[in-house]
């Protein structure tokens, strides 16, 4: 008995120094952002007059910008497409690896690279490959390619385009809309804003290798005997992979998903040096905003309050991913 | 086990701090001086150094430490300097946009009042009118200026003018008429690149001059003009005039992308600071000619680099040595033909600047002189940023009446009108 306890309290000396150091650099700081979005903290002095919810209206408000609703747009155009991308590629590169084709190690690491490279190289290279050109300088890049190929009506604009994809009030079913009350959805700031398909392309790009990675892996835990007790009972491949497969490398999918969603509702480096904000804040995101407002205008209460904004749309990603781990490791 | 566990732990505790203490400890006091900026590459560079070489022979003794952090605009450096400043580990002097730039570092509170200096080098006898009182923030002077950048210049392609016997346009309306000829001609009229987002604050705020006048812009920022006056909704339409005629993937690229196109004659006209004559001298490039943008002639829209005196310096004496090499004649002439800028001076000797940079100092001493807002002299860095993401939006989606609400409200917010 006494034994235990005397282990206990070395455990708990050992641990004590990462615990103090988490709690305070880790929710001390998150602490302290929160209380500095609800003071008036606009200047280089630290300003602690308490004005409540004021720096968050001012983001969801249009005046005088309304850059923080593009940019909230911009992050679910961005995480959707982003990841939808990086799952169905990633899957069809695993599934193709998996069929032990000669020189697979060889491609593994041709897939796989890209994830080696800093979003900043990423950015800038794909800045240059989807750069538009102009009518009177000609096209360049890929445009220019499509020009070549005889493809010249698949030009567009790419990451210049500010065009936005939203219901409009107006047509038939915005006024449908508004008449079962949901009038609301019917702005520019629920929609897609295309411009942000380049940036989902060089993202894909760099981190569709790392999903087929994850999958390949999962695919070749499955036992080769479920595999063929299926085919012996006559499921033709694709029922293999609807019944057996895909079931069995759910949990993997999730991962994927929590791994890649975070990574995108926080973009910032890519974004920077392939885009920059964009035409009326087309490919604009809350992170680069949070460093633009903070350290170019100063205003750190605002920016703070993006960091919480952040830190909540993250959270409501991550939170229930750990809760269900933690009960299923309980479990088992 | 468990006690040489801890011991273990400890002696290395100890063996980090004691190993950053030295690292923070430095030599000890010595004759140094800790000069900040952000001017890390290229012709800032050289000028700094040029400036230093200046110093050290006046000053043999003294150690001179360059902390120079880089980043587009000295935004890093910003950040770095607030948690010196704050911190109380203020360095010597250190780098300043000339201007109400100087409100965010609480000068009253942080900086020295630079007044009996600059009565005592005779700065307020060699520096014009308007920039002094430009750089007076709360009756006093905080800062000491080095250089003057000019930021509405229209740099324009002398043979693309000449193939289409075509004068350079003085007014908007002159503008609109050879912007006409260039575009039917498969020529872009006005090179722009918007990338970084200040491009295109950068642009209207020179409209914004041209069309209020010297007095009438100023007073935007001072609160004696009203944003929702009809001159500022006359600005926007112009503005909104231009977009149609420049290159269409300006959003793509940034300042000097959008002038290689000029370089390369497939673009006639260009609007950006004199920065970009360095730019085109460090190209080898020669066919460009210069002029105010259309309808600002006789104001120059100034933005300035100066170096501040913190609070509660480690050496005081050297950091005064060091703006008084700044201030001086032989300092200034040092630094800018290096860096591409006009003294701040209006007494140096032309024959050291190239021909730009002596046209431009001709008319230094003669036009009014107005601070530039993007570039951190006319307004708080709060405005002046919101004023750029506001005019960032106008340039795609065009609409006049809510972006000068907006430019209104952003006034209201930031104590203007």
């Amino acid at each position: 008995m006494k034994g235990v306890s005397r282990d206990r309290a070395i455990s708990l000396a050992l641990i004590a120094p990462s615990v103090v150091l988490i709690a305070v650099f880790v929710y001390g700081f998150i602490g302290f952002t929160g209380f500095a979005s609800l003071t008036k903290w606009d200047s280089f002095e630290p300003d602690y007059t308490f004005v409540g919810l004021r720096n968050f209206a001012k983001l969801f408000g249009t005046m005088p910008t309304d850059r923080f609703l593009c940019d909230l747009r911009n992050t679910v155009t961005f995480t959707v497409l982003f990841l939808i991308a990086c799952i169905v590629i990633g899957f069809l590169l695993a599934m193709l690896l998996d069929r032990h084709i000669k020189g697979e190690g060889l491609f593994r690491n041709i897939f796989l690279f890209p994830m080696a490279i800093s979003y900043i190289v990423t950015g800038v290279a794909w800045r240059w490959i989807l750069s538009p050109g102009t009518a009177q300088t000609g096209a360049t890049g890929i445009n220019l390619l499509f020009d070549k190929l005889g493809l010249g009506f698949l030009k567009w604009g790419w990451f210049t385009d500010p065009t936005i994809i939203y219901i409009h009030p107006d047509s038939g079913f915005g006024v449908f809309l508004g008449h079962v009350g949901l009038g609301g959805l019917t702005n520019p700031y629920v929609g897609i804003s295309i411009a942000m398909i380049s940036v989902v392309i060089a993202a894909t790009w760099q981190m569709s290798g790392y999903v087929m990675a994850m999958y390949l892996a999962a695919l070749r835990s499955i036992p080769v005997e479920m595999r063929e007790a299926a085919r012996v009972d006559g499921a033709s491949e694709f029922q293999v992979y609807r019944r057996i497969i895909i079931p069995m490398i759910r949990p993997v999918t999730l991962s994927a998903l929590i791994v890649l969603g975070h990574i995108s509702l926080k973009i910032f480096d890519l974004v920077v040096s392939m885009t920059g904000p964009g035409p009326a804040f087309a490919t604009d995101v809350p992170a680069f905003y949070m460093w633009d407002t903070t350290f170019r205008g100063n205003n750190f209460a605002q920016g703070a309050a993006i960091a919480i904004i952040l830190l909540i749309v993250v959270a409501l990603l991550i939170v229930p991913y750990l809760v269900s781990t933690t009960r299923s490791e309980a479990r088992s | 086990m468990v006690r040489k566990l801890i011991s273990g732990l400890s002696i290395a505790l100890v063996l980090g701090f004691s190993l950053s203490l030295a690292a923070c400890g430095g030599g000890g006091k010595s004759n140094k001086l800790e000069i900040f900026s952000w001017w890390t590459a290229g012709g800032e560079a050289e000028g700094l150094n040029a400036l230093y070489d200046v110093y050290h022979k006046a000053y043999p003794k003294v150690e001179i430490v360059n902390a120079t952090v880089s980043g587009g605009a000295g935004t890093n450096a910003k950040a770095v300097l607030s948690t010196r400043l704050t911190g109380g580990d203020p360095p010597d002097a250190f780098q300043l946009h000339a201007g109400l730039e100087v409100e965010k570092y609480d000068p009253e509170k942080y900086l020295q009042p630079l007044d009996a200096f600059y009565t005592s080098e005779g700065l307020d006898k060699v520096f014009p009118k308007d920039l002094l009182s430009l750089l007076q923030y709360k009756g006093h002077y905080w800062g000491v200026p080095v250089d003057i950048h000019r930021a509405n210049v229209m740099w324009y392609n002398k043979k693309v003018f000449e193939d289409n016997k075509l004068q350079p346009p003085t007014t908007w309306d002159e503008f609109f008429k050879v912007a006409k000829v260039f575009k039917s001609k498969g020529i872009i009229p006005l090179a722009i690149g918007t990338k970084e987002g200040w491009e295109a604050g950068h642009t209207f705020e020179t409209i914004l001059v041209a069309t209020l006048g010297a007095d009438g812009y100023k007073g935007l920022w001072t609160g004696a003009t009203s944003w929702s006056d009809a001159k500022v909704t006359q600005a926007l339409a112009t503005f909104k005039k231009v977009l149609p005629y420049v290159n269409t993937d300006y959003s793509a690229l940034t300042w000097d992308q959008a002038v290689q196109y000029l370089v390369d004659n497939k673009a006639a006209m260009h609007i950006m600071g004199d920065w970009v004559n360095g730019w085109f001298t460090a190209k080898g490039y020669t066919g460009y000619g210069w002029q105010a943008v259309p309808g600002s002639i006789g104001i120059y829209d100034a933005l300035s680099d100066s170096f501040t005196l913190p609070k509660n310096v480690k050496n005081q004496t050297n950091a005064m040595n060091w703006l008084k090499v700044c201030g001086s004649k032989a300092g200034q002439e040092a630094f800018n033909p290096k860096k591409g800028s006009i003294a701040a001076r209006t007494d140096s000797d032309p024959a050291l600047f190239n021909e730009y940079l002596q046209s431009a100092m001709k008319d230094w001493s003669s036009n009014a002189i107005v601070p530039s807002v993007v570039h951190g002299a006319a307004a708080t860095e709060k405005w002046a940023t919101v004023y750029k993401d506001i005019v960032n939006t106008f340039a795609t989606k065009g609409d006049v009446a809510a972006t000068q609400k907006a430019l209104e409200q952003a006034a209201t917010d930031n104590g203007g009108k």
